[in-house]
C-alpha cells in the first residue's frame, strides 16, 4: 500500500478552447442572434426578408441602362443584352434630364451661378455648423443671403447691397440711439430707420450705384427655378428664416403680457393646426385677394413665406419645451445679475433652452425640406412629381416611372440622413452635464 | 418699511411709458395691437376692395347645390344627386376614418420597431435602424407613390378571377379577394334585421346599436364582477376565479344577439368586370392607410425607444428588489413612467399624421382635400370659401385632439412643488 | 435701361406692382410682358421641353396674343396652373388671359365673372380601354371601374352619363396624368376617360398603342377656349379676335409662309382689311394695323399651329373632325373682320 504512487500534477492543465459555441464569431451569433427560440425565430424571418427584397429587385437594378437616348432604346438595350422580357432601370432618363432635376428650367449658359451660390452656402454654414473655424468668417455668412439672391435671381448687385444696408442702417441707429434713450427707444429706431431706408432710400441708391457700377447679371424670373434648386431654396430659406422667428414666438408665447402672449398662442395653434396643403393652397389662391388691386406677388415668394410661417410655428413649439425645461434658479440668477430681457435671454436662457431643443428643431427642418415636395400642388416643378411630369411630357421619356422616383428619394435620403446625424453630432459635443 | 413708505410719488410723465418698466409693457401691447390692427384692417379691405372690383361676394350657398359626381368610397349614403356639402361631408368621414385607422396601425407598428431597436438581437436592431432611417429620411408623398404603384402592380386584376378555373385565388375561403382595384370583404348581413334609425345627416343600423349596447352591458357586468373579486380578496385573501367572466358576459350574448339576427357574411362574387356584392374597398385607402402608418410609426418608434431609455435603470432595479416578477415591474414600473413621456409626443404625431392624410391626392383617396378643396373647388370655382371651410374643419379636428392631449398631460403629470 | 433694371430686380424682389388697374392692355405693355396661365404639362397642348421652352396648342394662343399687344411671340410669362388654381389665378390678376383646355360652359362665365371669348378646340368626353376587354361601346361598361382624371368637368359628365344609360361604375378620380396613366396599365381601371384629345395624347406615348382602343362614344360636349377677366372688354375682344385672326387666316388662305406677300395687298379685301394693308381695324381694340399679321407671324394660322402641335404628323395624331373650318365640314367659323 505504502509504495502506491502517489499522483499529483506539478503543473496546470493548458486551459481548454472554449466550446464552439462560446468562442468568437458563434459566441457573437449565439448571444445576438440565436439567444432564445424567439430571437432565433425573428433572425430567421429578418434574413429571409431581406433577402427576398435583394432577389426582387436585384435583377432590376442590375440591367440598368445608362446611356441611350429614349425609354424606346432603353429596354431595346435591356432586351438585347439580357434577352427579351427581362426588365431594367433606365438610368438614363437622370442623365439626360440631369440639368432639369437639377436646377429645373435655369438657363443653361448661368447655370454656374446657382453652382457657385451652393458652394459659397458651404462656406457660409461652415462657420455655423463647426466652431473651430475662425469666428470672423460669420459675418460672410450674415451677408450670404444677398449675395446668393443676387447670384440666383440676378439683376444687379445693388439692390442686395442696399437691402443689406438696411441692416447696417438699423444697427447704427441702435448703437447711437440706445446709448442716448436706452435701448427700447434703441430699438424702434432701428426698426423705423430700417424701414425708412429700404422704402425711400434703398431704391434711388441702388439705381444711382447701378449706374456708376454696373455689377450686372442676367437676371433669371422665379418660374425658371425648378427641381432641387427649387427644394434648396424653399428649404435653406425657410429654415434660415424660421429659426429666429420661432425664436420670437416662443419668446412671445411665454410673454407677461397678455396681448402679445394671445397673439402668438393663436398663430401657432393656427399655423400648427392646419395642413400645409391648405397653407400653400391659400398662397397660391387666396394671397392676391389681400394684396392691393393690380399687385401681384412671386409664386416662389409666396411659398417661402408660408413654409417659413409653417416651421416657424413648429420650432415655437420645439424651443418652448427647451425654455419649460430650463430650472427656474437660471432665470433668478439672471435677474439677480441685474440683466435686462433681452441679455438675459441672449446671454443665459436661449444658450440653454436651443441646446436642448437642438434636435427637436433639427426634426423640423428636416420635415421641411421634405415638404418642400408639395410645392407641385400649386404647379411650381418640385424635383418629385413637377420635374418628373416634365420629364415625361417629352415623348422620349414618356413612360419612365420609377427612376425619377428612386432618384429623388436618394437625394432626400443623403441630405435628410446628414442633418439628422450632424443633429446628434451636435447634441453630443454640446453635452456638457456630467452623467 | 418705513422707507418704502416714505418713497416719493413722483407724477406721471410721458417718458415712463418708455422707461418705467410698469408701463413699458402697456406701451409695447398698444403698439403691437395697434399695428396689428392696421395689418389686418389693410389685408381686409383690399379682399373688399378686389372682391367688390371682380363682382365676387362670398357665398356658402353652393353647397347645398347638387354635387354631379361620384366619390369612389363613402362610409354614407352619397350619390351624385347629392350636395356639395354631403360631399364634403363624405370627404370629412373619409379623412376621420383612416386617420383613426392609421393612428392605430402606426401605434402598434411603432411601438414594435421602438422595443425591437431596442433588442438585442442583431439582426433585428439593425433592419429596426434601417427602416426607421430609410423611411423617415424620404418624403411622405414619394411613399405613398410608390406604395400605390406597388399595390396595383403586384395584385392580380378581377378579370383574373372569371371563369371556371380562374388564375387568381380568393383568400379565406372564398371570401376575400385582393385585387388591383380594391379589396372585396364579405359584408356582414342580417335576416332579421332591426332596420336603420334616421339620424337626418347619416342613417345608424339598429343591428350595430344593439350589438354595440350588449358589448357595454357585458364590460360592465364584467367589471363588477373583477370588483367584487378584488373585494373578497381582500377581505379573505383568496380571489375566486374570474377566467370564465369575459366569456360568459360578452362572447355568449354576443353569439346570441348574432343568431337571434340571423347573422351571416355576403360573399363577394365576381360578375362583369368587377365583384359585386360584399364590401369593395378601394386600394387607395389601404395604400394610404399604410403609407401613413408606416411613415408615422418610424417617428412613433423613436418617441417609444426615447421613453424606454428615459426610465433610469435604478426604478427597474428597485422593483426587481422588491421581488416583482418581470411582467409585474413592466406594468407597473416602468411604462407608468414612460408613457409620462412618451404620450405628449405621440398625440402630437397623431396629429400630424392627420394632417398628413391630406396627402391623400397622390393615391386618389377621397378625403375632405379631394372632395370640398378638390372637384367642389373645380366644379363651383369657389376658392376662397372652400379653403376656407376646409382650413376650419382641420383646425377644430386639431384642436380637438390638442385638447385632448392637453388634458391627458395634466392628468399624469408629476405632482411636484 | 435703368427702368428696366430696376424693373427686373422688383420684380424679382417679389413686388411687382402694376398702375392701378387702367385696363389689361396697358398693365400688359407696361409690364412688357403677358402672363398667360397654362396646363402644368399636357403633352401638345402646353409642355415645357428640357430647356423650358413652352410649345403647344394652347401656348401658341398665347404666343399670337403677346406678339398682337408686345410685337413678340417670346414676351410671354407662362404660368402653371392646375385644375384649381387656374381660374382664381385669372380672377386674381396672376395672369392676364388663360389658354388652359377649360371648357366654356354657363356657370363658369356667369358665376365666376370669366368671359370665355371663344373656342379653340372642340372637344368631347370619350372613354379608352383595353382592346382584350372586346368592348366596343361605352354602353358596355356597366358595373366598370373608371379612371377619371380630375379637374375639369370630366367626372360630372360621367356620373350623367352613366345616371342617364341606367349603368353603375365606380370611379378613380386621379390628380396627375402619370399617375393615371399608371394605374390604367396597370389595370387598376377598366376604362380611362378624359377629353378625346387628352386621350389621344395619352394613347400615343403608351409602349404598344395599338393594344388600346377609344370608344367611340363622345359624351360630352367640350368647347374649350382661351378665358379673361369680365370687366374688360378691350382686353376681351384683343383676345378674341387674335384667335379668330388665326382661324380667318386659315380659311383664307394665308400662312406664315406667305404672310409677307400677301400683306403687300391683294385682291380680297377681307384679307387686306385682316393684314392692315387697307383699313387699320387695330386701331380699334388699342392696337397698331398689323397686329393681326404679327399674330399670323408667330405661329402660322390655325390649321398650322393644329398640324404643328397635335396634327396627324405628330405623335398625338388627332384629326381635325370639329376643328376643321366650317367650308369643310368643322364648325371653326370665324366672325368676319368688316
Amino acid at each position: 500500500m505504502a509504495d502506491t504512487d502517489a499522483f499529483f500534477r506539478t503543473e496546470m492543465l493548458p486551459p481548454k478552447e472554449p466550446p464552439l459555441s462560446q468562442r468568437g464569431v458563434w459566441k457573437w451569433m449565439h448571444e445576438n442572434m440565436f439567444s432564445s427560440i424567439g430571437s432565433g425565430a425573428l433572425t430567421v424571418l429578418g434574413i429571409l426578408f431581406v433577402l427576398y427584397v435583394l432577389a426582387s429587385a436585384f435583377p432590376w437594378f442590375a440591367h440598368s441602362v445608362w446611356h441611350a437616348d429614349s425609354l424606346r432604346q432603353c429596354r431595346d438595350i435591356v432586351h438585347k443584352t439580357w434577352g427579351p422580357g427581362t426588365d431594367g432601370a433606365c438610368w438614363a432618363v437622370i442623365r439626360a434630364n440631369w440639368n432639369l432635376y437639377l436646377y429645373g428650367f435655369y438657363p443653361m449658359e448661368q447655370i454656374w451661378r446657382p453652382n457657385l451660390a451652393f458652394l459659397l452656402l458651404l462656406v457660409a454654414l461652415s462657420p455655423i455648423l463647426f466652431s473651430r473655424l475662425p469666428r470672423k468668417m460669420i459675418w460672410f455668412s450674415a451677408c450670404y443671403p444677398a449675395l446668393a439672391y443676387w447670384l440666383i435671381w440676378g439683376g444687379t448687385l445693388w439692390i442686395s447691397v442696399t437691402i443689406m444696408a438696411g441692416f447696417a442702417v438699423g444697427a447704427l441707429v441702435l448703437r447711437f440711439l440706445g446709448r442716448i434713450a436706452g435701448t427700447a427707444l434703441g430699438v424702434g429706431g432701428a426698426v423705423l430707420g430700417a424701414v425708412l431706408w429700404w422704402l425711400f432710400v434703398a431704391a434711388p441708391v441702388a439705381t444711382a450705384l447701378a449706374d456708376i457700377v454696373p455689377l450686372h447679371l442676367t437676371f433669371v424670373p422665379s418660374d425658371k427655378l425648378g427641381g432641387f434648386l427649387l427644394s434648396f431654396i424653399t428649404g435653406m430659406c425657410g429654415i434660415g428664416f424660421s429659426l429666429p422667428m420661432g425664436i420670437l414666438l416662443s419668446l412671445g408665447r411665454r410673454s407677461d403680457m397678455p396681448i402679445i402672449k394671445t397673439s402668438c398662442v393663436l398663430f401657432i395653434e393656427f399655423v400648427r393646426g392646419v395642413p400645409l396643403i391648405t397653407l400653400l393652397f391659400t398662397a397660391s389662391f387666396l394671397l392676391a385677394y389681400f394684396l392691393p388691386p393690380g399687385t401681384t406677388f412671386d409664386l416662389v415668394l409666396r411659398v417661402i413665406i408660408m413654409v417659413t410661417l409653417f416651421s416657424a410655428a413648429y420650432i415655437a413649439e420645439v424651443i418652448r419645451g427647451g425654455l419649460a425645461a430650463i430650472p427656474r434658479g437660471q432665470f433668478e440668477a439672471a435677474d439677480a445679475l441685474g440683466l435686462d430681457y433681452w441679455k438675459a435671454q441672449r446671454l443665459i436662457v436661449m444658450p440653454q433652452a436651443l441646446k436642448i431643443s437642438i434636435p427637436g428643431i433639427v426634426g423640423v427642418f428636416i420635415g421641411l425640406f421634405k415638404d418642400t415636395t408639395l410645392v407641385i400642388i400649386v404647379g411650381l416643378l418640385d424635383p418629385l412629381m413637377g420635374i418628373s411630369n416634365a420629364v415625361r411630357a417629352n415623348v422620349a421619356w414618356n413612360g419612365v416611372y420609377w427612376e425619377p422616383y428612386i432618384f429623388a428619394a436618394t437625394i432626400f435620403f443623403i441630405f435628410c440622413f446628414g442633418m439628422s446625424r450632424y443633429s446628434m453630432y451636435l447634441e453630443g459635443k454640446l453635452k456638457t452635464d456630467h452623467r | 418699511m418705513s422707507l418704502a413708505g416714505e418713497q416719493p410719488k413722483r407724477a406721471f410723465r410721458l417718458s415712463m411709458l418708455v422707461y418705467d418698466s410698469r408701463y413699458r409693457a402697456y406701451t409695447i401691447q398698444v403698439l403691437f395691437i395697434a399695428a396689428l390692427a392696421v395689418l389686418i384692417g389693410w389685408l381686409v379691405n383690399n379682399a373688399a376692395e378686389n372682391l367688390a372690383r371682380l363682382g365676387i361676394t362670398p357665398d356658402f350657398s353652393f353647397l347645398w347645390n347638387r354635387a354631379g359626381y361620384d366619390i369612389s368610397m363613402k362610409l354614407i349614403h352619397y350619390t351624385n344627386d347629392s350636395t356639395h356639402g354631403r360631399a364634403a361631408l363624405v370627404g370629412l368621414i373619409n379623412t376621420l376614418f383612416v386617420s383613426a385607422l392609421g393612428c392605430v396601425t402606426a401605434t402598434i407598428l411603432g411601438v414594435v420597431a421602438g422595443v425591437l431597436r431596442l433588442s438585442k438581437n442583431w439582426v433585428i436592431a439593425r433592419l429596426m435602424t434601417v427602416y426607421i432611417e430609410v423611411v423617415r429620411n424620404v418624403p411622405l408623398l414619394l411613399w405613398l407613390l410608390v406604395i400605390y404603384a406597388v399595390f396595383t402592380s403586384v395584385t392580380p386584376s378581377p378579370s383574373e378571377f372569371r371563369g371556371t378555373h380562374p388564375k387568381a385565388e380568393m383568400w379565406f375561403w372564398g371570401s376575400t379577394a385582393i385585387t388591383n382595384r380594391y379589396v372585396a370583404l364579405p359584408s356582414p348581413e342580417f335576416f332579421r334585421s332591426l332596420g336603420n334609425v334616421d339620424l337626418g345627416i347619416f342613417k345608424v343600423s339598429l343591428d350595430l346599436l344593439a350589438l354595440i349596447a350588449v358589448i357595454v352591458a357585458g364590460v360592465l357586468v364584467q367589471r363588477a364582477l373583477r370588483r367584487r373579486a378584488t373585494r373578497i380578496q381582500e377581505a379573505t385573501g383568496r380571489r375566486p376565479a374570474t377566467w370564465w367572466a369575459p366569456i360568459l358576459c360578452i362572447l355568449v350574448p354576443v353569439v346570441a344577439l348574432l343568431m337571434l339576427l340571423g347573422f351571416h357574411l355576403d360573399d363577394p362574387r365576381i360578375r362583369g368586370f368587377n365583384f359585386s356584392g360584399g364590401i369593395l374597398a378601394p386600394n387607395s385607402i389601404f395604400a394610404l392607410w399604410f403609407g401613413l402608418s408606416v411613415y408615422t410609426a418610424t417617428y412613433i418608434a423613436e418617441i417609444v425607444r426615447a421613453g424606454i431609455l428615459a426610465v433610469s435603470k435604478g426604478q427597474t432595479e428597485a422593483a426587481h428588489a422588491l421581488g416583482l416578477r418581470p411582467r409585474r415591474t413592466m406594468s407597473l414600473v416602468v411604462l407608468p413612467q414612460a408613457l409620462r413621456v412618451i404620450v405628449p409626443p405621440l398625440i402630437s404625431q397623431f396629429l400630424n399624421l392627420t394632417k398628413n392624410s391630406t396627402l391623400a391626392f397622390a393615391v386618389a383617396y377621397p378625403d375632405l382635400g379631394a372632395t370640398l378643396g378638390g372637384i367642389t373647388l373645380n366644379q363651383s370655382g369657389r376658392a376662397l370659401e372652400c379653403i376656407l371651410l376646409m382650413m376650419v374643419t382641420y383646425l377644430a379636428i386639431s384642436l380637438l385632439i390638442s385638447a385632448v392631449m392637453n388634458a391627458y398631460n395634466r392628468a399624469v403629470r408629476l405632482k411636484e412643488r | 435701361m435703368k427702368t428696366t433694371v430696376m424693373l427686373a430686380a422688383v420684380a424679382a424682389a417679389g413686388l411687382a406692382a402694376s398702375v392701378a388697374s387702367a385696363g389689361t392692355l396697358d398693365d400688359v405693355k407696361a409690364r412688357g410682358v403677358l402672363n398667360c396661365g397654362v396646363n402644368t404639362g399636357l403633352v401638345g397642348f402646353g409642355a415645357p421641353d428640357a430647356n423650358g421652352h413652352w410649345s403647344g396648342f394652347d401656348v401658341a394662343i398665347c404666343r399670337a396674343v403677346a406678339a398682337a399687344v408686345l410685337n413678340d411671340p417670346n414676351k410671354v410669362k407662362f404660368v402653371p396652373t392646375t385644375g384649381e388654381t387656374r381660374f382664381t389665378a385669372l380672377s386674381s390678376g396672376e395672369i392676364d388671359m388663360l389658354a388652359r383646355n377649360s371648357t366654356w360652359t354657363f356657370k363658369r362665365e356667369n358665376d365666376l365673372k370669366l368671359t370665355f371669348v371663344g373656342v379653340n378646340y372642340y372637344d368631347g368626353q370619350g372613354f379608352m380601354v383595353r382592346k382584350d376587354l372586346g368592348v366596343n361601346s361605352a354602353k358596355e361598361l356597366d358595373g366598370a371601374t373608371i379612371c377619371v382624371q380630375t379637374g375639369t368637368t370630366t367626372e360630372l359628365n360621367l356620373a350623367d352619363y352613366f345616371k342617364s344609360n341606367n349603368m353603375k361604375y365606380t370611379p378613380i378620380s386621379i390628380k396627375t396624368d402619370a399617375e393615371g396613366k399608371q394605374q390604367f396599365l396597370a389595370g387598376a381601371c377598366d376604362a380611362y376617360t378624359t377629353d378625346a384629345s387628352g386621350l389621344a395624347a395619352l394613347r400615343a406615348t403608351f409602349e404598344k398603342p395599338a393594344d388600346y382602343v377609344i370608344l367611340p362614344e363622345i359624351i360630352s360636349k367640350e368647347p374649350l377656349g382661351p378665358v379673361v377677366r369680365q370687366g374688360d372688354d378691350q382686353w376681351a375682344s384683343i383676345v378674341r379676335w387674335t384667335l379668330f385672326a388665326l382661324i380667318e387666316a386659315e380659311e383664307k388662305g394665308v400662312t406664315s409662309k406667305n404672310l409677307d406677300e400677301m400683306a403687300k395687298g391683294t385682291n380680297d379685301p377681307e384679307i387686306n382689311r385682316l393684314l392692315g394693308s387697307s383699313d387699320n381695324l387695330g386701331s380699334m381694340i388699342g392696337l397698331d394695323k398689323e397686329w393681326a399679321k404679327r399674330a399670323i407671324a408667330a405661329g402660322g394660322n390655325y390649321g398650322e399651329i393644329f398640324e404643328a402641335n397635335i396634327g396627324a404628323s405628330t405623335p398625338i395624331g388627332l384629326a381635325r373632325g370639329l376643328n376643321a373650318q366650317w367650308n369643310k365640314g368643322g364648325l371653326m367659323y370665324a366672325i368676319p373682320f368688316h
